[in-house]
């Protein structure tokens, strides 16, 4: 039945992936502006630029353009960037690392922060502390990533300049590391320098996109805390001489965990989305920057690449999570 | 929860009542200085003034009585701008907002009622849609469309549309399995006339709730795709317009930032506020 469960999902997972190929492949073929044209000095001759039209295969049909593309995403090649003239796996693998490890921090941060506000709001519960919780979360949770941002910029750039307010990593620190991935990388080489650096680049983006996940934990944590604290067997542990605090954190907390880690895996898949603007924001060098910029400069290959690939991601971390849901949650074995 | 219906601690009322209050004095404030912005705004916001620029605010010293909120980098009244910025503001999310709901809500009712292949359909359609980084669809659909207000509205009603579809969709299946529903039809009715003067009612509630979450929404996107440049044309006051060039100059001329991320903030907090006051409203299981 399990077995049943996973293969139904991984085909139609297969399916949404196919869809969102088509429809980008659609849309940027619409778009109006010619990239070749762009990408050729003015004064060039038709033969020119009919010879890169050929190179980049804009001079066969939609659906068989379609067909090249898709067969070549099969075996692993996306084609190549019109103005950036490298392979774009390379460039959209190149620039995975930075973006994962901000969402990484700012699933931290969440999770961290959400949880402490629950056990807070949980132990001082029907109390004026419980409304405080309540009404700062609900705020917090209604102003976007994009917002806390700004708010950031102004306050940590320029009320208290401590914190680097664009990039990703000091650009003086020479890092010769085999991944891109400088923060991990540099905490298993103990490069505590690029450690620093790109925490200090990386604190306000990834509070920003954190803030509004870690709200909405907080809320829904606390509640789950709330009616786990409601039966026997918490009761039970009170009676056994347990404090209030230690019953939250050694009996309730891992049952009312279960249901809101559901709830946070597909909130990651927002919070992933919300690198986009948020990268822009504070220019750090990850996918989403690397996207609006393609978009801007009409790189089609590079467009398509980019958003397949935080698709794939989106749809797998969607699987993931159902697919473990369903592994801890014996009721759903069957479903 | 019958009690507290009938004998509202006195705390727990008044903040229910701010909470609907507080959000609809704002969009109240917004929509007056929208409309009569010619009168309230002090300078035309169009206006450079060279020998003007960068002034601060009122509480700094070196400000000019006459820009109560300082300048930008042209010169520009930020006071001003923001007054006429609230007019693109409203009027983005009044009918960005309306299209969205109409779009997704129609979608949701369809997939909801009459379930099979529409809703196996749809459903497909809003799980691709919501494999979409919504920002980056956002700034790629306008960047197919064309820069404008009209391209804002519109990308925003094509990506957002699942937002209602879910949730109406959801509602629809619940409402389609009352009995109601089935003595309709045992009445005669056909089935667009039971989804239509039947169900329709019953999902409002829901859509009207929605609909003010969407205007915050809304009013973000555009002013997202005016920091990167997508909307309509930079001289144009929108708050996004003022907050990209705020960042820019965030070292001379932070005020450009701050008041009109203020006026976000305020906007984007009361509309979201207001839907949540309005789901509660309706919900009669959580009043």
């Amino acid at each position: 039945m399990l077995l049943k469960t996973v293969f139904v999902r991984l085909l139609t997972t297969a399916i949404t992936l196919f869809g969102v190929a088509v429809v980008v492949f659609t849309l940027v073929r619409v778009a109006p502006g010619n990239p070749i044209s762009m990408m050729l000095p003015p004064g060039a001759t038709e033969e020119d630029i009919a010879a890169l039209t050929a190179l980049y295969g804009f001079d066969k049909s939609l659906p068989h353009q379609f067909m090249i593309w898709i067969g070549g995403v099969i075996q692993g090649d996306f084609g190549t960037s019109i103005t950036l003239r490298q392979p774009v796996d390379e460039l959209v693998l190149g620039r995975l690392p930075a973006t994962l490890e901000l969402s990484l921090m700012a699933l931290l941060i969440a999770l961290a922060l959400g949880g402490l506000v629950a056990v807070i709001g949980a132990r001082k519960r029907s109390t004026g502390t419980e409304v405080g919780l309540d009404l700062t979360s609900g705020a917090v949770l209604s102003i976007p990533d994009f917002l806390w941002g700004l708010i950031f910029v102004l306050l940590f750039g320029v009320l208290w300049p401590v914190l680097s307010i664009s990039g990703r990593v000091d650009p003086r620190l020479d890092i010769d590391f085999t991944t891109n991935f400088y923060f991990f990388e540099g905490l298993l080489r103990g490069r505590w320098d690029v450690v620093s650096s790109t925490f200090s680049h990386m604190l306000m983006p990834a509070m920003s996109l954190a803030l509004p996940l870690a709200a909405m934990i907080a809320q829904l944590l606390k509640q789950n805390l709330k009616e786990v604290l409601n039966q026997d067997y918490t009761t039970l542990a009170r009676v056994r001489g347990f404090s209030e605090t230690s019953v939250i954190l050694r009996e309730a907390l891992q049952n009312a965990a279960l249901p809101t880690l559901a709830l946070v895996g597909v909130q990651f898949t927002f919070l992933i989305g919300g690198t986009v603007i948020v990268e822009r924001l504070f220019a750090y060098e990850g996918l989403g920057n690397m996207a609006i910029d393609a978009v801007i400069n009409r790189d089609l290959p590079l467009i398509q690449g980019i958003v397949l690939l935080f698709a794939a991601l989106f749809t797998v971390i969607n699987l993931l999570v159902d697919l473990s849901y369903t592994f801890l949650n014996p009721r759903l074995r069957n479903g | 929860m019958v009690d507290a219906t009938y004998s509202p601690r006195p705390m727990r009322f008044k903040i229910r009542n701010l909470r609907l209050w507080l959000p609809l004095l704002w969009i109240v404030t917004l929509i007056i200085a929208a409309v009569f912005a010619p009168i309230f705004a002090p300078h035309d916001p169009l206006a450079q003034d060279l020998m003007l620029e960068r002034l601060p605010p009122f509480f700094i010293d070196g400000s000019e009585p006459g820009h109560l909120l300082g300048t930008d980098s042209l010169g520009r009244d930020v006071l001003s701008r923001m007054i006429y910025g609230a007019r693109i503001a409203l009027f983005v999310s009044v009918i960005a907002a309306f299209s969205t709901g109409i779009f997704g809500s129609t979608l949701g009712l369809i997939a909801g009622y009459y379930g099979g292949w529409w809703d196996r359909v749809i459903s497909r359609l809003v799980d691709i849609w919501m494999a979409f980084p919504p920002v980056l669809f956002a700034v790629l659909l306008v960047a197919v469309i064309g820069t404008g207000l009209t391209s804002v509205i519109f990308a925003i009603a094509l990506i957002d549309w699942t937002r209602f579809a879910r949730v109406i969709r959801a509602e629809t299946m619940v409402q389609a399995q009352m009995d109601y529903v089935d003595s309709a039809r045992i009445g005669g009715a056909r089935r667009m006339a039971t989804l239509l003067s039947e169900i329709l009612p019953n999902v409002l509630p829901s859509i009207i709730a929605l609909l003010a979450l969407e205007m915050g929404i809304a009013v973000i996107v555009e002013a997202i795709l005016s920091f990167v440049n997508l909307s309509i044309s930079s001289d144009d006051p929108t708050w996004g317009s003022m907050i990209s060039e705020g960042r820019g100059a965030i070292h001379f001329a932070w005020w450009v930032l701050l008041f009109p991320l203020i006026a976000l903030f305020l906007t984007v907090l009361s509309f979201s506020t207001l839907g949540e006051g309005l789901k509660k409203q309706f919900d009669p299981v959580l009043k």
